[in-house]
């Protein structure tokens, strides 16, 4: 699957996405995963309350199943307007 | 129901004639226009990042969820992203119904979703450095009374 990263989850983990193999069942296995790719990930996603995700560009939940998930995207609170 | 996701600035004024002469039916039009405000230290500019790929059908969702609630007449959303200075215009939100309640309260509906659930990230570039703007409380509180 695509994972992407914006605002300072992209500067922290110092690209914008990037293709990720992984058997995750769920958000919250994929960001474990991640986390052990190195100390970039593991600040990154130090705090998952900080954090939202959208799974093939709908917000979703932490919890939520990753079936066939085509991309997933990672970055902080929204702050448009 | 119309939204645009752009870079390019916009004239207001030409927004709003095109949209209340479009919406001529309309009793009430109200319009929003956001702009990039100084900050203190002095603001050299704003970056807007967004998600293309989501950006648009999130605000549409959103006037979707408007034109249910108080069945506008017309309704329309501008967001821009990229590089922008103090005094340009970020945003515009216009709404058009019968009655001016409607388009009031839609309006400001907009608004608040816009502010928290439209994937944009707002950077302030200053003298002594860049910093994300941080989502407020207030923000993600203002959505409870919808």
């Amino acid at each position: 699957m695509q994972v992407l990263y914006f605002a300072w989850v992209r500067e922290r983990i110092g690209l914008p996405k990037e293709c990720v193999e992984s058997d995750a069942k769920t958000v919250s296995e994929l960001v474990e995963e991640l986390r052990s790719r190195g100390e970039r990930y593991a600040l990154a996603f130090a705090d998952t309350s900080a954090l939202r995700v959208a799974v093939d560009q709908e917000l979703t939940s932490f919890d939520a199943p990753l079936d066939n998930a085509r991309e997933v995207a990672f970055f902080p609170p929204m702050t448009g307007g | 129901m119309v939204v645009r996701v752009q870079k390019d600035s916009f004239d207001a004024g030409q927004v709003l004639n095109e949209f209340s002469s479009s919406a001529s039916g309309s009793g009430a039009v109200v319009s929003f226009t956001g702009i990039v405000r100084n900050v203190a230290g002095g603001l050299k500019h704003m970056e807007i990042e967004h998600y293309p790929a989501m950006t648009q059908a999130a605000i549409e969702a959103i006037e979707a969820q408007a034109v249910s609630r108080w069945e506008l007449d017309g309704c329309l959303v501008i967001h821009r992203f990229g590089k922008l200075v103090p005094g340009e215009q970020i945003m515009m939100v216009l709404t058009a119904a019968r009655h001016r309640a409607a388009a009031f309260e839609a309006a400001e509906y907009l608004m608040d979703y816009l502010k928290s659930r439209a994937p944009f990230w707002k950077k302030e570039v200053t003298e002594s450095g860049a910093q994300w703007v941080e989502a407020r409380s207030q923000d993600e509180e203002a959505l409870r009374r919808w």
